[in-house]
């Protein structure tokens, strides 16, 4: 994985509005307009975040006619989830153990 | 094991990473397990194959943690954090770093032990590493990941019989 790339994915997911885009791509396609919907934000400023997240590899478009939907890119979301899978891995092993640790202080009653 | 649950993460911003796990036991003891070196040499032991061979932690604000892991073949590692709050079967602030031996940068770590039901929701909500240190822990976790996989497909392997 490229380290530049994760930083640009990790810095486009800062801000809320693109957050919520991307979970509103989650459910499928949806052009520029349909994504700027559920703010109270100018045009420019939709496309500035729309733009964002496809610098940042996350999202990307096709060519329907005149419409270009967005839709998420697997590879964007893939270096995103390849670091977060790994932190996930380093802690559930020990929670794991720490599950039969639990366990047994109970029984022990301490 | 009724009341656990499997890990959640979620990135929070560009600054946060919060991990969320249930326990079937009461924040008392989930507490106690992360503050007694005794019980944390139990279940914070490393990726599989290693060990944790020291541990001395002095869990109060200013307080410092030093642990220290251990493999057969592969050398070891050590951790130091200070303590920037605490408060007993709530709450623990630290700032930890690991030793490889070059010392990565400093983790900024707020814990909570919340009652949930019978149990605890245990949050972990650190400070995201730079690019680098992330690197770090990908190819450290990616390791582990992989011994997490095999030791699972044991478990399930015992539980057919």
């Amino acid at each position: 994985m490229n380290e530049t790339e994760l930083d640009h994915v990790l810095a486009a997911l800062a801000h809320p509005v693109r957050r919520s885009m991307v979970s509103r791509l989650m459910k499928g396609e949806a052009t520029v307009t349909e994504l700027g919907e559920p703010f109270e934000l100018s045009q420019p400023a939709i496309s500035h975040h729309v733009r964002v997240l496809e610098e940042a590899g996350l999202v990307t478009h096709r060519v329907d006619g005149t419409r270009r939907p967005r839709r998420l890119s697997r590879e964007g979301m893939a270096s995103l989830e390849a670091w977060i899978d790994a932190v996930r891995n380093a802690y559930e092993a020990s929670y794991d153990r720490l599950d039969g640790l639990l366990d047994s202080m109970r029984r022990e009653g301490e | 094991m009724s009341g656990a649950s499997k890990i959640t993460v979620a990135t929070d911003g560009e600054q946060h990473l919060t991990l969320v796990r249930r326990f079937a036991a009461p924040p008392a003891f989930v507490y106690r397990a992360h503050v007694e070196p005794e019980l944390m040499q139990r279940w914070m032991t490393g990726p599989e194959g290693w060990t944790m061979t020291e541990c001395r932690i002095d869990a109060r604000a200013g307080g410092s943690m030093y642990c220290a892991w251990a493999h057969p073949e592969e050398g070891g590692f050590h951790l130091t954090a200070e303590f920037v709050a605490v408060e007993p079967n709530q709450r623990i602030e630290h700032v930890e770093r690991m030793h490889l031996p070059d010392p990565t940068p400093d983790n900024h770590i707020v814990t909570t032990f919340e009652t949930e039901g019978d149990g605890t929701l245990l949050t972990v909500r650190m400070t995201l590493p730079d690019a680098e240190a992330r690197q770090a822990m990908l190819d450290f976790g990616a390791v582990e990941g992989m011994e997490v996989s095999y030791a699972r497909l044991e478990r399930i392997a015992e539980a057919g019989t």
